[in-house]
């Protein structure tokens, strides 16, 4: 369990690829600089595609939850 | 006692789905046990893949209108007006101008995407689009005088209404600036929100090659989050800037208001189940085409199948059976790759695409079917 306090959550939880990314990057366009935003997915495509845009937009995944049926993904916006 | 079959929005979903009612409960409505009420907020159909073409020169706005009271059997009760408050609980809709409010007992939301510009700064001001008639002219005006420089297709978000027709657009400029001499002076760009260049990824491993034998630049994980129309560049929020002559953008895309403050989803579209169609938050409501959240493409075909799927889903009710019917995901689009040639793709939740070898032969198949599309309307075809 990570102890990150996410500023917004984003259940994208039965939708698939790629809405839990086009629904991260629409909650980190709305954000502050600085703000974390925690996306819940169980896409399995989400594994790769987070980290990736992440590091492409210079955000940063400060970490991946790993639960029982879903992921939970913590991206500060830079 | 009549029950009341209510639909709102008479887009291709809406309005297939009246006349199949009218059709499938003929005796029920003959008889005055049901009643099947169609509402929209504009006294014509508008058939939206129509406007692909206008840019180019090849067809006009009002190719694609009809008056709805020509399309919709004369046994539905057509109302134009525009619905301000659904309330789940008391099955009861209001209405704009203070109309009396109207109650439901089976209520099939369709009110399909609206586009929203206005999320990106200087979009509005800077960017083209052909998914509205008035974008589609204004786009028509700019491109028959374009000959040469930076010409940029940029989809800014996802979902989208016909997640092919970006695509479309950049192989038939291509194709359509090759003929006419000018593609050595036009360089086509086109940006895509993810890291490849189309949401499903069999149709983008089919596309990206035709992309690069066709020299159309690609830039993905490109999410457009502003337009400067005065310095003529369009900035990505990973930090990508284009420059522009001609910005062409598919805008972001939203349901209507009235969805969310009933409380039936967020964005405009409602939860549903995605094989009932049923929406999760509210009993005897369903929603189909762009407004049901089910994770397929907001496509025409999709709303046509899901229409007939509800219609027998709520035949069944009104005769006090089980409903049984149930929507497989099943998509059918044809996809233009030039002025001339064209693929076709059918997928559901089970089967993924695989994209038909392009040909002139799918080409005039596809403009075919938009001829015939009326026919599809009125619940023929």
């Amino acid at each position: 369990m990570t102890d990150i306090e996410p500023d917004e959550t984003v259940d994208a939880r039965g939708a698939a690829c790629p809405g839990p990314l086009m629904d991260l990057i629409g909650a980190i366009r709305g954000a502050e600089s600085g703000d974390v935003v925690r996306l819940l997915s169980d896409s399995e495509g989400s594994l790769t595609d987070v980290p990736e845009w992440a590091e492409e937009a210079g955000n940063e995944l400060l970490a991946v939850e790993e639960l029982d049926d879903h992921n939970a993904f913590y991206v500060e916006k830079a | 006692m009549t029950e009341r079959v209510v639909i709102v929005g008479g887009g291709t979903g809406g309005t297939v789905l009246a006349n199949d009612l009218a059709d499938r409960l003929e005796p029920e409505l003959d008889a005055g046990d049901v009643e099947v009420t169609l509402i929209n907020d504009d006294p014509d159909h508008v058939y939206k893949p129509v406007w692909l073409y206008v840019p180019f020169g090849q067809r006009e706005p009002a190719d694609g209108r009809r008056a709805l009271d020509e399309l919709v059997d004369e046994a539905v009760d057509l109302r134009i007006d525009r619905v301000t408050e659904i309330d789940t609980d008391a099955r009861r809709l209001r209405f704009d101008g203070g109309e009396p409010s109207m109650e439901y007992d089976h209520l099939v939301l369709a009110t399909g995407s609206t586009l929203e510009p206005d999320r990106v700064p200087g979009l509005a001001e800077g960017g083209h689009d052909y998914y509205s008639e008035s974008g589609a002219t204004a786009l028509r005006d700019e491109l028959l005088e374009f000959t040469e420089g930076e010409l940029v297709l940029s989809v800014v978000g996802t979902p989208h209404m016909c997640p092919a027709a970006p695509l479309e657009f950049v192989f038939m400029a291509d194709d359509w600036f090759r003929e006419r001499g000018l593609r050595e002076d036009v360089d086509i760009t086109y940006t895509y929100p993810i890291q490849r260049v189309h949401g499903n990824p069999h149709i983008a491993e089919w596309a990206r090659p035709i992309m690069e034998e066709r020299d159309i630049e690609v830039e993905t994980f490109f999410n457009a989050e502003s337009v400067d129309s005065d310095a003529e560049t369009v900035t990505s929020m990973e930090g990508t800037e284009l420059d522009y002559d001609l910005l062409v953008t598919i805008p972001p895309h939203g349901g209507v208001d009235l969805i969310e403050a009933a409380g039936l989803g967020d964005d405009g579209w409602v939860d549903v189940d995605k094989h009932t169609l049923e929406a999760e938050a509210a009993e005897d409501v369903y929603a189909l085409g762009d407004t049901a959240d089910t994770g397929v493409p907001n496509a025409g075909s999709v709303a046509h199948y899901q229409a007939g799927v509800v219609g027998r889903r709520l035949a069944s009710e009104v005769r006090g059976r089980p409903a049984t019917a149930t929507y497989d995901g099943k998509t059918l689009c044809f996809v233009e790759t030039g002025m001339d040639s064209a693929s076709f793709v059918e997928f559901d939740y089970e089967t993924p695409p695989s994209p038909a070898p392009p040909s002139e032969k799918l080409h005039w198949s596809k403009l075919a079917y938009n001829e015939s599309y009326w026919l599809t309307a009125r619940g023929l075809l």
